[in-house]
């Protein structure tokens, strides 16, 4: 059976006045039903434009979308807006990262899932659909459905209102469910709980999942396959046991080695990843990871500067990386730092100053 | 909200009691403390070349010689309780007598009321409809021509005078081309067609200061509510652009307007008063000018009441309303 969803060299480039942002630049993925992948990379590396626009909410932005997005094999880039409308909330849905500010404060949490219901079933009675209502509430464990689906999104707390986004997302039982940081907003405690109901919910609706996030540890607990972007390009793409048992991109181990974790001596310092995130504007030439990565010098000449390294697998089947180095040198390089090892330059005054360089600045 | 209601009743008879006493100072304290005596006050009332015994006769109606606080109380007591005065009965609200003509201020001033209600109502009703809908598809359509051309007329419209746009409107449209000829007020009870169609001119011209202002003020709502993450949130459900916009963003939107309108129709309601004077009909704004004009201070005082009344239950008006609308806020 053909995937859920097939997104195929998608470029969302947004005209501004300071010049062309290409907040997604050719990525691809596809995902199947009853899966869940995540993506993962820093804020600005394109991941939340890459999820509204699989659900066409780029509009009006003037954002210019290429590439092929397929939901169930129906080609979503270019097609009619009213049809993109009828998909969204019913096959595809979408829950955002402030419950608070995503809900509408003038409208009871109840009428608001109604609406979500009723305008994909406009033969659903008020009764019937408010009934309907409830029971998501029930399901998503909000306590009293009954009483709480007449309250208003301020009389919620902050773990209960994403638990009413969930209900709205999945009311009409999506076959695509994108979470864009679901619980970035949310106490620690509640986290889990929310990343535990939408696993729930998943195995039990079937539907599929896009998990974005910077939090390699959502990702880690719930994800199938991963996929890592940076400055708007995937820079790997595998099975979450390939990108966590052996990640073959430097951006994937500078945020691994960034991450505190248990299993390691509290002496282990974290390494951080030199630099910030390139402007969108003028992606630097070459790789764009190039400025903040300590290891061009192992790649011949200054390929890393010019060259842009493509998306391919080097291993395992199903697990690509967008890297010069060799797959003996990355191998090499990933056992010195799951080792424990801190790189050499880690400390070096170099290592920012390779940061610095104009490409790699954020416009000011 | 029963209990808030009340209490803001209460608390609107001492503020109409302020009202009064800061008013009355004004008239009757100023003067005394710059030096005038008792009789130099009454000397203003009783026309050109008094003798000093018709002077003395006016200083004894008017109970000048009483210290002022007697002149205030007898001036709220005759409000609530109505008086007897040179054989006359004056009933509550009795807000003293015109110098004028040695009527009561009430009647007077109350059958001005509908003129300058019936110039308000329509109007505000016409800007209201007016502005937000300008506002909305200027909002909508950010930048296109309509955008920048209704804001330039929106510009001109705030700062084009009433008794500017309102003589040209006259001009045009009643002398040039004669479609409103003879615009005169009359009363509703009388001829309904002749009331609306005499009115219609005033109702533009009031209208198109106002909808200028809430044209702008409902366009940049709307350009602030579209960014919020809510939108995006309808959107996502699959509404139709239209349930987003009206539904969603319009609904946020209309919240600031709503406190900006009551206020404005409060004032308005105190008297029209440009807009009277240009299309000569006699309402508030008119009897407001004439008494001034005449230094009638019982007219003064009694308008100055009212129309403080008005704006003082368009803002009670307005925090129902605002508690209905947005459920976040509580009384």
């Amino acid at each position: 059976m053909a995937p859920l969803l097939e997104v195929e060299d998608l470029r969302i480039h947004f005209q501004t006045d300071d010049g062309l942002v290409k907040a997604v630049d050719g990525v691809s993925f596809s995902l199947d039903r009853g899966r869940t992948l995540g993506i993962v990379g820093e804020s600005g590396s394109g991941k939340s434009v890459t999820s509204l626009g699989i659900m066409g909410l780029n509009r009006g932005s003037n954002a210019k979308t290429t590439g092929k997005i397929r939901l169930d094999g129906e080609q979503l880039v270019g097609a009619d807006q009213s049809r993109v409308q009828h998909l969204r909330g019913a096959k595809m849905a979408m829950i955002f990262q402030d419950p608070l500010s995503s809900l509408h404060p003038y409208y009871k949490v109840g009428d608001q899932i109604i609406e979500a219901h009723r305008a994909h079933h406009p033969g659903v009675t008020k009764k019937d659909a408010r009934h309907r209502t409830i029971d998501m509430l029930r399901r998503v464990g909000i306590p009293e459905p009954a009483v709480r689906v007449d309250d208003y999104p301020h009389q919620f707390s902050g773990g209960m209102r994403q638990r009413v986004m969930i209900a709205m997302a999945l009311v009409n039982n999506p076959e695509l469910l994108i979470a864009d940081e679901p619980t970035t907003a949310l106490d620690v405690t509640v986290q889990a709980q929310i990343l535990d109901l939408i696993s729930d919910l998943q195995s039990e609706f079937g539907s599929a999942v896009i998990m974005i996030t910077h939090d390699l540890g959502v990702v880690a607990e719930l994800s199938d396959d991963i996929l890592v972007m940076y400055a708007g390009r995937p820079a790997e793409y595998g099975s979450a046991a390939d990108i966590f048992g052996r990640p073959e991109h430097p951006y994937t181990w500078g945020l691994l080695s960034s991450m505190p974790r248990l299993d390691r001596e509290r002496t282990t310092r974290l390494v951080p990843i030199p630099g910030t995130p390139p402007s969108l504007i003028r992606v630097p030439a070459g790789c764009p990871f190039h400025p903040r990565c300590r290891y061009t010098e192992l790649v011949g000449g200054r390929r890393c500067a010019t060259e842009v390294p493509p998306l391919r697998e080097a291993v395992t089947p199903g697990h690509a990386a967008a890297c010069h180095l060799t797959a003996e040198e990355r191998a090499r390089q990933w056992a010195k730092l799951s080792a424990g090892r801190v790189p050499d330059d880690a400390t070096a005054p170099g290592a920012d100053e390779a940061a610095e360089e104009p490409g790699a600045r954020e416009p000011v | 909200m029963v209990t808030f209601i009340i209490r803001r009743l209460i608390g609107t008879v001492f503020i109409l009691l302020l009202v009064a006493a800061i008013t009355f100072a004004i008239f009757f304290l100023l003067p005394r403390l710059a030096g005038e005596t008792a009789y130099g006050l009454a000397t203003q009332y009783v026309g050109r070349n008094p003798t000093p015994a018709a002077v003395h006769q006016m200083e004894q109606t008017l109970g000048f010689n009483e210290p002022l606080y007697v002149q205030f109380g007898r001036y709220i007591k005759a409000i609530v309780a109505g008086e007897h005065y040179q054989g006359q009965w004056c009933g509550p609200p009795c807000l003293g007598y015109s110098f004028k003509n040695q009527q009561p201020v009430w009647p007077q001033m109350i059958s001005d009321v509908p003129v300058t209600l019936s110039i308000a109502i329509g109007a505000a009703v016409l800007w209201l409809i007016g502005g937000v809908t300008i506002g909305v598809i200027s909002a909508l359509k950010r930048g296109t021509i309509f955008d920048r051309l209704s804001m330039s007329v929106a510009l001109a419209g705030v700062s084009l005078p009433v008794f500017f746009t309102g003589l040209i409107a006259l001009e045009l449209f009643s002398y040039k081309w004669p479609i409103f000829p003879n615009v005169q007020y009359v009363a509703i009870t009388q001829n309904p067609y002749l009331w609306a169609k005499n009115l219609v001119l005033p109702w533009i011209v009031l209208a198109f200061l106002y909808a200028a202002l809430y044209a702008r003020l409902t366009r940049a709502g709307m350009l602030e509510t579209l960014n919020e993450d809510y939108i995006r949130t309808a959107r996502a459900k699959g509404l139709r652009e239209r349930t987003v916009i009206i539904k969603h963003a319009l609904r946020a939107a209309l919240t600031p307007i709503v406190t900006i309108f009551g206020l404005d129709l409060g004032l308005l309601l105190g008297g029209a008063i440009l807009t009277e004077v240009t299309f000569s009909m006699h309402g508030l704004g008119l009897f407001t000018v004439e008494a001034i004009n005449n230094q009638d201070f019982p007219e003064i005082m009694g308008v100055t009441l009212l129309a403080a009344f008005f704006i003082i239950i368009a803002n009670l008006i307005v925090d129902i309303l605002y508690s209905v609308l947005d459920p976040r806020v509580r009384y």
